[in-house]
């Protein structure tokens, strides 16, 4: 049964083929509208979520489908101690597919292990968020045209990040893609990200503490949240909460033709005045998303021999 | 110092010095009834010095175990007091129960029964990484 637990789970191939689906949704919505008539999407979210889990169910609905839902681990069997392996597996016999978020790291790999229908990860903790990458993707490939010889600057939390680390795996296929990595001391990318796929792959890099140093280079800007339930330290959180603010001010000395991007919510890490500026892609960003998750539910369930 | 031959057992040779306890350990061999040996610095022409344990009982041994903590090791298997069989060994590329977490934030922190597995993902610089979070192993 095919699960898609991290990004790498899709092929350079498969990734282009989701997003020419997910074009065709834009273009023909009405000839995806049945697609997944009498199936059900269970959304399991063991941790707070609100774009992801209705980015989900919204896009099963569109696709003709229905919805099940677990909101949070307090209303569910969680709370009494059930496994996740136990819980995913008894929830498989009322889905078709499940899409689940929880606080924990490789649960969603425990969950596709047990499961008898495929299993989409909605975030597993600080570790992957693979349809955040695919809207990020989405977008990128929308805005700019294509993927290759492009310069992309990410910024803010860079350790702990889900959605820096799986797009610095994906990005890393293309050919002519630099980083521009700007982050506090405290929170630049993991020495493993680093090793394992930037300079395995020997692209070129820079790190910095200083978000305007590189600004003139970048094609996409992603921007990130300082997020408060990855510290165990409330001290360390508030002194790194407002390393970055992206201001209309900052943005004075970037190309016009800059993608800044955010996976959302934000907090304060981007001014509210930069949403005027056409560069501003994070709300397209949240609907790419939906169309993606889209395509890839089609495409995991036509796997599955469901649709 | 006088340690008699085994007659049917295993000898795990070539242990880089030190290491014979971690072994020891990690084998389980403090749960066996029958004799074992663990010998120390031993002088050894091609190491220097090296470990070597000696078990008197001709046991099933996760040889995995062994290429994780010590890959230049070998294991001997004696049975009527010849020599029937030398195995080298190599790093394994995935480890089952052997190794555990320590990333608090790990699923296999809270899942109930769920085997701690690593795999071999930095050959050259001996990394293994957690199935499940991907932390990078603590090797000691």
């Amino acid at each position: 049964m095919r699960s898609i637990i991290d990004i790498v789970d899709l092929s350079e191939e498969e990734l282009r083929m989701l997003m020419a689906v997910a074009l065709d949704i834009i273009d023909r919505p009405n000839a995806y509208e049945e697609s997944c008539r009498h199936r059900k999407l269970a959304t399991m979210f063991f941790e707070p979520s609100t774009r992801t889990r209705l980015s989900f169910e919204a896009a099963m609905y569109e696709l003709g489908g229905n919805v099940i839902s677990v909101s949070s681990s307090d209303s569910s069997s969680a709370a009494k101690g059930e496994s996740v392996a136990d819980t995913v597996r008894t929830v498989s016999c009322y889905a078709d597919i499940i899409a689940m978020r929880h606080p924990k790291e490789g649960a969603a790999l425990v969950a596709a292990n047990s499961a008898t229908v495929p299993v989409i990860n909605a975030g597993d903790g600080g570790h992957n968020h693979p349809t955040q990458t695919l809207a990020d993707l989405f977008t990128i490939f929308r805005e700019k045209g294509r993927m290759e010889n492009l310069t992309i600057g990410l910024c803010g939390d860079l350790k702990f990040g889900r959605t820096v680390h799986s797009l610095i795996n994906a990005m890393s296929r293309y050919k002519g893609v630099k980083f521009v990595l700007i982050s506090p001391e405290e929170l630049k990318v993991p020495s493993y990200v680093k090793k394992d796929v930037i300079q395995k792959n020997t692209i070129p890099y820079v790190q910095t503490t200083d978000l305007l140093s590189y600004m003139s280079e970048l094609d996409v800007l992603y921007m990130t949240r300082v997020q408060r339930e990855r510290f165990f330290n409330e001290e360390d959180y508030l002194r790194l909460k407002d390393s970055y603010i992206l201001t209309p001010q900052k943005l004075r000395g970037a190309k016009p033709t800059l993608s800044i991007l955010h996976p959302l919510p934000r907090v304060n890490e981007i001014s509210v005045a930069v949403d005027a500026d056409p560069r501003a892609c994070y709300f397209k960003q949240v609907e790419n998303g939906k169309y993606m998750r889209m395509a890839l539910i089609l495409k995991l369930l036509k796997e599955a021999g469901t649709i | 110092m006088n340690i008699d031959a085994i007659r049917d057992g295993i000898v795990i040779d070539h242990i880089t010095a030190g290491r014979g306890m971690r072994v020891y350990e990690l084998l389980h061999l403090d749960e066996l009834d029958c004799s074992v040996a663990i010998i120390k610095n031993v002088s050894s022409r091609k190491m220097g010095r090296k470990d070597i344990i000696k078990v008197d009982a001709d046991i099933p041994l996760d040889l995995n175990v062994i290429g994780f903590v010590d890959p230049g090791a070998t294991v001997n298997v004696i049975r009527h007091g010849e020599r029937a069989e030398k195995l080298t060994m190599d790093m394994p590329e995935q480890l089952c129960n052997v190794i555990f977490c320590k990333n608090p934030r790990c699923i296999t922190t809270t899942e109930q029964e769920l085997d701690h597995v690593f795999r071999l993902t930095d050959r050259e610089h001996k990394v293994y990484r957690c199935l499940y979070c991907e932390t990078k192993a603590e090797l000691s």
